[in-house]
């Protein structure tokens, strides 16, 4: 019972950080329907941020991680305006090439002039672990798990509450009509970038914490779990994104578990594709009316 | 049909012409062994890039799973050719990872072509991954070391004749009945159904066709690499191919063609440049993404007719 | 259906016509002699410097470079009877088995090295063999450790194919004797890391060498952050150890988790871990009773001079202390230099020879005499670490 309890928490907090993830993906897919694969690659370079703030500069945590996640949210912008901007217009798997050559770049980039050395992340908190009932948590993984929730509600907030969140679900409706009434596309799809880019920021400097080692190709394998993760919660929707990175967090653990541990990422997709052809949308996805 | 044969004809003898300008190259020791390895790559990669442009360009399904059938005709090949030391062997492993290869394309694409787009390249994705990692685990194919000390079974001579063959197959079904049912199925799934065109049926066709020409491809690139590690068929592997087809122009053959050798080539040259050759590479993808969105020849095809054709229009402007 | 015959007899004609053309490709044999220098020693590094394995890889770089630094600055490289520098030729191969190939007969060809250095890979340097051996020029592989890499497929020794480092049945078994023996752990679990031939080969040759129980067999990726779910499945396994083969990266990982989930049996690894920053990503607190099999560590400056030196001369450059990698790769270019020394000539055959017949040569990482199957033998050690810091150090027969 203690063990699936420990191990209750150990999915939990793993999903949260792909929920982190996949809420940027979920978001730029849904208004501009893009695979944005250089995301993950912004979750790299908040961690590296953190990581020089924090050393160089001393910041303390809470600040570290305000600065990561507004530096990112202004990657993201600049790479909106430079490499998906001009491509708005035509196919979209040019833009997904695109988006492959700004991942490629951003790795190799910082690889370059940084070395690919894996490096320690400051310890900004000490690690204090707390005992439940024989279940341990320590805080970082309390500090993850609601920070995570407390985003993911506020980015929901922003989405339903704000102006800017009703362009940004106007435009992903409609981006011609959006522009009939008014919106301007160009900042709300900015606006977008810039949203997920700064979940990714604070993604990249709470598991800089978390697991104390960074380096410039972390981005790539969680990059790609959060993809599914927001595919299977349905790709553009906000509480499945967050469903799908827990749900996945949780398959993960529960693979290694049971002991398949050679085995863990084969489930999760497997899970992947069974969900797709039992729901081809997602778990949260609108289902589109095919049109004769 | 007559004027068909001419250009056929015209075909043939621009292959059989590459071939002996690279033989007569490799003879007189332009070619090395360095220029060699570039050429073969290149050559595989078309036969890579051609099979996925099939799937993506004409039939409009969007896969991400190429390197997934490439790992098994690799691995097909580097299995039997452990015992079988003969081209015999080689020859027979190809006809077994094709096999095998159908057979999972048949298995992933039954219940997953009916997604659409993006839905599709990942469960695709996710497919060739499973097929990764199950070879990454098992023991018939080493694990994760791999194999090595695969017989050198093929030269350079036998990818070229293997990519001619795939690229005049490919390009046939193309241009047959059955491949303007394929692309009609691209064009507009409903008008294709309405006309009586069996859509499943086609893209299933169009994507175990792919899958077999990727299942040659990892074949060639096991028995002339000499060694195989699941890493090898990774997801980036997948997109490596996919960049050449896109980079190329989806739904041009040509483009793939000219697409593999531009790559290849960079891919080569950059070799001189260290560690900022990844850097590189990956502006000049963005660039020419930015610059060339449709691909360096869209969806042009180079083809003997103009030319023939303009001949006639002079002889009758002469007459 | 007619179009359909009427292809398929087309397709055949083709292919029989290519069969034929095949047939007709002129081969060309020619018996290479190897390469020869020129006014300098051109040494190629054939190397992971970006990909997956890139933090290895320039590792090694900046240790062939020191030692080259360090050749050139004294004059060079005694052939016969003149001195001659060192040229080092840098190609990065992506940690693609392909471009590893590529790379290996550009060197030979182009740039017409007489050694190489590299791959850090045991496939990428698999896949260059056949490259190297049609050139006749040497490799030395600081870090490639599957068992059959020096080995054809028939077990004779691959001519031209060397490596500095311990193969993996040497390593796994030796760590199997000294948990059984020193730690007297009657219950292990195992932790591999499963997407090299490194983590797989050291516990299969564990694995055949160990007595005890094997409680629990469990695998990770590289680049796998999050271990918690297997330890804590560990946990209750009631095991006296852990055989966690696998690099520092994911080593430290484990380690500062499983601490932090209260499992304190020793964890015992290979000389992937012996690097400084095992310890920082560990945290030293969690860096206890920990164990690997190394030939190479800080410490061993302690007792082997030219490690002292070594290490001093890594610092200075390079502002942190020297891991086992770079210590390896600056062995595997003194080997080539003590082999053309001792041959008196630097063409590319003879430097082969010459590292064949190599023994008695004292480097970093131990006194090293090559074996027939070119597999360098030196002393292993097991370091005990505590509180983060080598602690002990153990020899195991």
């Amino acid at each position: 019972m203690q063990t699936i309890g420990q191990q209750l928490i150990n999915g939990l907090s793993l999903g949260s950080i792909y929920a982190l993830l996949a809420l940027g993906y979920t978001m730029v897919y849904g208004i501009i329907k893009l695979i944005n694969f250089a995301h993950g690659d912004i979750y790299m370079l908040g961690a590296f941020w953190g990581y020089f703030v924090i050393n160089k500069l001393h910041f303390n945590f809470l600040f570290a991680m305000l600065s990561a996640m507004l530096f990112c949210a202004l990657v993201g912008v600049i790479i909106e305006y430079f490499a998906y901007r001009p491509l708005r217009k035509s196919p979209r798997i040019t833009a997904l090439i695109t988006a492959i050559g700004v991942s490629f770049l951003l790795e190799n980039g910082m690889t370059y002039f940084f070395t690919a050395n894996t490096r320690n992340f400051p310890q900004a908190i000490q690690t204090v672990t707390y005992h439940l009932g024989g279940i341990q948590i320590s805080n970082i993984q309390l500090l993850i798990l609601g920070t995570a929730c407390l985003l993911m509600l506020l980015l929901e907030l922003i989405i339903k509450r704000t102006k800017m969140g009703k362009a940004m679900r106007a435009v992903s409706v409609d981006p011609e009509a959006a522009q009939l009434v008014g919106i301007n596309i160009n900042h709300t799809i900015s606006f977008t970038f810039a949203l997920g880019s700064a979940m990714a920021g604070a993604a990249g400097v709470l598991i800089g914490l978390y697991y104390n080692s960074i380096d410039p190709l972390m981005g790539m394998t969680p990059g790609i779990k959060a993809f599914v993760a927001a595919v299977i919660g349905g790709i553009g929707s906000v509480p499945g994104a967050s469903l799908g990175g827990f749900l996945i967090g949780l398959l993960e653990t529960a693979v290694q578990a049971v002991g398949l541990s050679a085995y863990k990422d084969a489930v999760v997709y497997f899970v992947l594709i069974v969900i797709l052809l039992v729901l081809p949308a997602g778990i949260f996805g609108k289902k589109t009316k095919e049109k004769v | 049909m007559k004027a068909n044969l001419k250009y056929n004809a015209a075909w043939l003898g621009v292959m059989v012409l590459g071939f002996v300008v690279i033989d007569a190259c490799e003879f007189l020791g332009i070619i090395n062994s360095f220029i060699e390895n570039m050429l073969v790559t290149i050559g595989i990669n078309i036969i890579l890039a051609t099979g996925l442009n099939l799937i993506i360009g004409f039939s409009g399904q969007f896969s991400l799973g190429h390197a997934g059938f490439m790992a098994i005709g690799a691995y097909a090949t580097g299995i039997i050719t452990q015992t079988l030391v003969t081209p015999i062997g080689f020859y027979l492993s190809v006809v077994v990872g094709i096999g095998i290869a159908i057979i999972a394309a048949l298995i992933v694409g039954i219940p997953t072509l009916r997604l659409r787009g993006d839905y599709l390249a990942i469960a695709t994705m996710g497919a060739a991954e499973i097929i990764r990692i199950l070879i990454n685990n098992l023991k018939i194919t080493n694990g994760a070391a791999g194999l090595f000390n695969i017989p050198p079974l093929v030269t350079w001579a036998t990818v070229y004749v293997f990519m001619c063959i795939t690229t005049i197959v490919t390009v046939n079904f193309i241009h047959s009945r059955s491949g303007r049912a394929v692309m009609s199925v691209r064009e507009d799934e409903i008008a294709a159904e309405s006309m009586g065109i069996n859509t499943t049926r086609w893209k299933l066709a169009a994507f175990v066709f792919g899958a077999s020409t990727a299942a040659i491809g990892g074949s060639l690139h096991a028995a002339y690499i000499q060694t195989i590690a699941p890493g090898d068929f990774n997801i980036m592997a997948s997109i490596a191919i996919l960049i050449i087809v896109v980079l190329g122009g989806v739904g041009s053959i040509t483009g793939t063609f000219i697409a593999a050798i531009v790559l290849g080539t960079l891919d080569t040259v950059l070799q001189n440049f260290g560690t900022l050759r990844m850097i590189i590479y990956s502006l000049a993808l963005i660039l020419i993404m930015i610059f060339k969105p449709s691909g360096l020849l869209g969806t042009w095809e180079f083809s003997f007719k103009p030319l023939g054709s303009r001949q006639r229009k002079e002889q009758s402007v002469h007459e | 259906m007619k179009t359909w015959q009427k292809m398929t007899i087309r397709i055949a004609a083709l292919s029989i016509a290519a069969v034929a053309m095949a047939g007709c490709s002129t081969a060309k044999n020619n018996g290479s002699q190897g390469n020869n220098p020129g006014k300098t020693v051109k040494i190629g590094v054939n190397m992971e410097l970006s990909g997956s394995a890139a933090g290895y890889g320039q590792q090694q770089k900046q240790g062939i470079q020191l030692a080259v630094n360090k050749i050139n600055r004294s004059g060079g490289i005694k052939v016969g009877k003149s001195k001659k520098k060192i040229q080092l030729v840098i190609r990065d191969n992506k940690t693609s088995n392909t471009t590893a190939a590529s790379v290996a007969a550009q060197l030979v060809n182009n740039d017409k090295v007489v050694a190489v250095v590299g791959p850090a890979a045991t496939n990428a340097g698999t896949a260059s063999i056949p490259n190297m051996t049609k050139a006749a020029v040497p490799s030395v592989s600081p870090s490639a450790t599957d068992p059959d890499y020096t080995l054809q497929k028939n077990g004779d020794v691959q001519k031209y194919i060397f490596r500095a480092c311990f193969q993996n049945n040497f390593q796994g078994s030796s760590a199997a004797k000294f948990m059984t023996n020193t730690l007297k752990a009657k219950r292990v679990a195992v932790l591999t890391d499963n997407s090299s031939d490194y983590g797989t080969g050291l516990t299969k040759a564990f694995k055949k060498t160990y007595t005890g129980t094997v409680a629990s067999s469990q695998t990770f990726q590289e680049g796998d952050k999050d271990f918690n779910a297997i330890l804590t499945a560990l946990k209750h396994k009631k095991i006296d150890a852990i055989y966690a083969p696998g690099y520092y990266s994911e080593l430290g990982l484990i380690i500062k988790q499983a601490r932090q989930a209260g499992i304190n049996v020793p964890i015992v690894g290979s000389d992937g871990m012996a690097d400084a920053k095992l310890t920082k990503i560990a945290g030293k607190a969690s860096a206890n009773n920990v164990y690997y099999t190394t030939p190479f560590s800080t410490k061993s400056g302690d007792t082997n001079a030219i490690a002292a030196s070594f290490l001093k001369d890594f610092k200075a450059k390079y502002h942190t202390t020297a891991p086992t990698f770079s210590a390896l790769a600056y062995d595997s270019v003194y080997m080539v230099k003590a082999a053309i020394e001792n041959e008196g000539s630097a063409n590319s055959v003879k430097i082969t020879d010459g590292l064949a017949k190599l023994k008695n040569f004292k480097g970093v990482t131990g006194t090293i005499t090559m074996n027939q199957h070119h597999n360098p033998e030196k002393s292993m050690i097991v370091e005990q670490l505590t509180k983060g810091e080598v602690q002990r150090t153990y020899n195991v027969k």
